[in-house]
């Protein structure tokens, strides 16, 4: 008799725990008691930590969802180590251990096709996930043509998006264009070959208009009209031609360098006496990366300004994989609705992080907000900018080898621009480079 | 006595001297400049090292020593780590690696030339070439997150070994070997008692650079460390590298690499006595 | 070598050689033997990942091999390898020579010694990743390098130290030259220490310079030390990779001029390319082996 009173208080306090917890608990209780996670920095673990409601923090690599334990794998990106462990763990992740599967990785977009769209299947289609095409509607479709496979099945979401504009020097539009006004730029810069003009025009100023080359090549790369490899053979874009020409002709007249991003020398142009006229660039590089917290840097004194651009494009972003043989799927599709399809949360998440979320109205709603003005840009609110910018992206012509493709690429190139070799010699040394990474392709 | 030599020399004395000390000033400078440019850096915020180089430090050194230790990152955990597998590395190599000198030193037995040569051939194979099927190993004993396989393999260390090998040659005299069986002392007991102290300044020396490479290692422990609390301070360190670009600060890598260099710089302090204060003498020389 | 054991007792003895050498062998069985083993095999197989499975194992025989050898990029990066090997290794045999000599003279009295010897070993112990940091940061096209050669009036451009095919061979060569002489000193002084300070005394009683003692007394002695740090130079020459790998980003440009061997079979193994690493790393066995042959062969010559 007592005991049968004792069980009875027991399953109505569980079922009131239950009630205080969000629904997934009933579901997850007969799923794996550890959710493991693979990623190269604390980014997600921040966004989780601080934005999905009932998780604790245990220590630095765990944590607890109810009663399931989070545990943390970080390998840094160096030397190709995290996809290299991803390599490893992920074909044979059905056989693993149930405490040891992986049951959520983390994929950027240069390589995320190597594991949505592999022939070892690694990842669950979001659908299967119980995830619908409905609740990922306000989603940007660039962040969906990301993670789509060759049959067009969605195997991944992110919470962000990364849509870039250009951001250009104020001082050097008054001084060289008379007007430093977003209307007056954008005509200078509208598509490429107003901007190779606009080049010359800010060369008598003494500007360049760009850091270096490789500031160009994203807009370019996102901008093309068919994949890098098309059956097995790698092909080079017209548009892409069209970013080794227009380069070219910038390094030899002296309108731009070719220094690698994040050197000493692309950043100069954040102070006024780098003389560089814009970069290309995302909400995080302009809140995050431009030296404004340093004295007389341009993005301390208020003076950068933001337009469109000649065309529209993305940096950056994080996509979230559900890893095939995971064990907690409910879990795992919890975390994934969450923090991509709840606007409240992705709107906490714009406020918190200065994330640009992937989620149309919220952001739409901030662009009206004057609250989001970025002082950095003089007081502008650039966001309804994003928001043109990232409906614009068209990715679907990605494939498997863009990361090392387009590595090569830059790589070889800056031969051709820096006069150490032809463009058919540099073209060349392109090919051999890829074939040595990928020995299945031809050219 | 100096003083008639002098006259016989091309240079006078002096002037030789006045030679080597501006010589050595400049290397003493092309030395320490890179401590210098790293703790300048350390000192500056991310966004003043957006500004490229400059020789006068700034102000910032305690605020990027704070972020790196309030962050996420556990830097004293990978301090201890590094120091466990680093230490014990140092120690097995040298001493594991100074017994097969010593087994081909002063033992005569049927095949030792063959061993010899082996040794110097397995040297010559580049550390990379076995790389992809080391891991395989380690994967298949399951011996991930775990130290072991990143200090046992030292004690089959072909360089240090032929260091210490030819070091013998020219310090070593087998008399002394002789002399102790003589008295009565066994094998095991000569190595230990009587060759290990006399070569401590090669010892000490292969100690350092076996300490100091392991110390730097990345390409091994990256592919075998994936748990927080074995992590060592080079993948701690790529970790900070890799960080997004919200966190990228490159005020605190520079923190955590000049906290990196600092122990094994003391660690160097204390074994470079050994080298450079003339322990060497004893009864080598005898 | 000491062949002449002339005591029979001593036999009884030998079975201590072989007793010593077992922790030895069997850590190198276990963890080096067989992953060469593998290494080895691997190199008559067509057997790389491709995405997230594997192409092969297919037998092709000696199939990537003729490949290797055959489109002749093999010769132009031994070439890179060995002038940068060249390049810092002659400036650092050279001044570890001198510093050595300087060091052991006991006419010079050279004062501070014990500072100078600790001091030229540290740049070893920062790690080639953050020194290279360093450099990209001093030689960058903007940087207090190229401010100085400016403002000295020596050039008026900034000068592009990384895209120039001599001056980026210069740069890892300088870099190798850092952090290694220090090594290559304390490797000689360590030796050093270990003659005999009353050879000197004599020498000069007798009245000889400190150039003949160098050479008389100094060299010869060191001989087994100077024949070690030669053949491991040589080897680690062969093997250079960190250094050029993270001042190229991997690129090994100018147009591959600074593409070492090393670097050309990390780039194999990006993709796991079991087959063709493994022939290279076959290759890259036999180039080192006849090299240090022809180094153990020329310095034996000299011991009579």
């Amino acid at each position: 008799m007592m005991k049968k009173v004792l069980s009875g208080i027991m399953v109505a306090s569980m079922i009131m725990g239950m009630a205080a917890v969000p629904a997934m608990a009933e579901d997850a209780a007969a799923e794996g008691s550890v959710l493991n996670i693979q990623c190269w920095n604390e980014e997600f673990k921040t966004r989780l930590t601080d934005h999905y409601p009932g998780y604790e923090e245990v220590d630095a690599t765990t944590g607890k969802i109810g009663d399931v334990t989070v545990k943390w794998t970080i390998t840094p990106t160096d030397d190709n180590a995290y996809q290299n462990n991803l390599d490893t763990v992920l074909p044979e992740n059905e056989n693993a251990d149930a405490d040891s599967k992986v049951d959520l990785f983390l994929v950027e977009a240069d390589y995320a096709l190597k594991y949505v769209n592999s022939d070892v299947e690694v990842t669950v289609p979001i659908a299967d996930l119980g995830i619908t095409d409905e609740e990922l509607a306000n989603q940007y479709q660039y962040t969906k043509d990301v993670v789509t496979d060759g049959n067009g099945v969605l195997r991944g979401v992110s919470w962000q998006g990364c849509p870039g504009v250009l951001i250009y020097n104020r001082e050097a539009a008054k001084e060289v264009f008379g007007d430093d006004a977003p209307e007056t730029v954008q005509a200078k810069v509208a598509d490429w070959d107003t901007f190779n003009a606009t080049a010359a025009e800010l060369k008598e100023a003494g500007y360049n208009i760009v850091s270096t080359v490789n500031d160009t090549y994203r807009v370019y790369s996102n901008n093309v009209s068919a994949p890098w490899v098309q059956d097995g053979k790698i092909v080079v874009d017209d548009n892409m031609k069209k970013w080794v020409d227009d380069s070219k002709a910038l390094v030899d007249a002296g309108e731009t360098t070719t220094a690698e991003l994040w050197s000493d020398d692309w950043s100069k142009g954040f102070y006024p006496d780098g003389k560089v006229f814009c970069y290309f660039g995302p909400a995080w590089l302009i809140n995050f990366s431009m030296a404004a917290d340093t004295e007389g840097s341009i993005a301390n004194l208020g003076g950068w300004g933001a337009v469109e651009g000649p065309q529209g494009f993305y940096w950056g972003g994080t996509w979230i994989c559900a890893a095939k043989g995971t064990d907690n799927p409910t879990l795992v599709a919890d975390i994934m609705r969450a923090l991509t399809t709840n606007e409240e949360i992705m709107t906490d998440i714009v406020k918190a992080d200065s994330d640009f979320v992937n989620n149309k109205p919220a952001m739409e709603a901030a662009a009206e907000d004057e609250s989001f003005a970025f002082p950095i840009l003089g007081g502008q609110n650039p966001l309804a900018m994003f928001c043109a910018g990232a409906d614009k992206i068209d990715l679907s012509n990605m494939s498997n080898y863009d990361q090392g493709c387009n590595e090569e690429f830059q790589a070889a190139m800056k031969n051709y621009f820096e006069g150490n070799a032809t463009y058919e010699e540099a073209l060349d040394q392109f090919y051999k480079a890829v074939v040595e990474k990928y020995p299945e392709l031809t050219y | 006595m100096n003083n008639q030599n002098e006259k016989e020399k091309g240079l006078g004395i002096g002037v030789r001297r006045a030679i080597a000390y501006i010589v050595l000033i400049f290397i003493v400078f092309l030395c320490l400049f890179w401590f210098y440019v790293l703790i300048v850096n350390a000192t500056r915020s991310k966004g003043e090292l957006t500004r490229g180089f400059t020789p006068i430090p700034s102000t910032h050194f305690f605020d990027n020593m704070s972020n790196l230790f309030h962050g996420t990152i556990p830097v004293l955990t990978g301090l201890r780590n590094s120091v466990i597998i680093a230490a014990f590395t140092a120690i097995l190599s040298t001493y594991f690696s100074t017994m097969t000198a010593y087994a081909i030193h002063a033992y005569d037995f049927r095949g030792k030339k063959f061993v010899f040569t082996f040794i110097l051939m397995i040297m010559m194979i580049p550390t990379q070439v076995t790389a992809l099927g080391f891991i395989k190993l380690v994967q298949g004993m399951k011996l991930e997150d775990n130290f072991v396989p990143l200090i046992v393999p030292a004690i089959a260390a072909p360089v240090t070994f032929y260091y210490l090998k030819q070091y013998m040659e020219s310090n070593l005299p087998l008399s002394l070997i002789e002399a102790a069986r003589i008295d009565g002392s066994g094998e095991f007991h000569t190595f230990n008692s009587i060759v290990l102290p006399l070569m401590k300044p090669a010892i000490a020396v292969q100690m350092i650079f076996t300490f100091v490479s392991s110390w730097n290692n990345y390409f091994t422990p990256a592919l075998i460390l994936h748990k927080d609390s074995v992590k060592t301070l080079p993948i701690l360190l790529a970790t900070l590298r890799s960080a997004d670009f919200l966190k990228f600060d490159m005020g605190q890598v520079y923190a955590m690499i000049v906290f990196s260099i600092l122990p094994v710089v003391v660690v160097y302090l204390i074994l470079s006595r050994f080298i450079v204060g003339g322990v060497a003498a004893g009864g080598v020389k005898g | 070598m000491n062949r002449s054991v002339n005591n029979k007792k001593a036999v009884r003895y030998n079975k201590w050689g072989l007793i010593f050498l077992i922790p030895f062998f069997v850590v190198y069985v276990i963890f080096q033997l067989i992953p060469l083993a593998t290494t080895i095999y691997n190199s008559f197989f067509e057997h790389y990942r491709s995405g997230l499975s594997f192409v092969g194992p297919n037998f092709v025989g000696f199939g990537n091999y003729a490949k290797l050898l055959s489109d002749g990029d093999l010769g132009i990066y031994f070439k890179n390898t060995m002038i940068m090997w060249i390049m810092g290794f002659v400036p650092q045999i050279i001044v570890s020579l001198i510093l050595g000599a300087w060091f052991s003279d006991p006419s010079l009295r050279l004062r501070f010694q014990q500072f100078f010897k600790t001091v030229i070993y540290l740049p070893n112990l920062i790690m080639a990743a953050a020194f290279a940091m360093l450099f990209f940061t001093l030689f960058s096209d903007g940087g207090p390098i190229n401010n100085i050669l400016m403002s000295l009036g020596w050039i008026s451009q900034p000068f592009k130290f990384m895209s120039n095919t001599w001056s980026a061979r210069t740069l890892v060569a300088f870099m190798n030259f850092l952090m290694w002489f220090g090594n290559t000193t304390i490797l000689l002084l360590a030796g050093m220490l270990g003659i005999d300070t009353s050879l000197f005394e004599a020498a000069e009683v007798d009245g000889a310079t400190a150039t003949q003692i160098f050479f008389k007394i100094t060299l010869p002695l060191l001989r087994p030390i100077l024949v070690y740090v030669m053949v491991t130079s040589l080897i680690g020459g062969l093997q250079m990779f960190d250094v050029p790998q993270i001042l190229t980003n991997g690129s090994g440009d100018p147009m591959r001029s600074t593409m070492t061997l090393i670097m050309f079979l990390n780039k194999h193994l990006f993709n796991r390319n079991y087959g063709m690493a493994g022939a290279l790393s076959v290759l890259m066995f036999i180039i080192t082996g006849v090299l240090s042959i022809i180094v153990f062969k020329f310095t034996a010559s000299n011991e009579k």
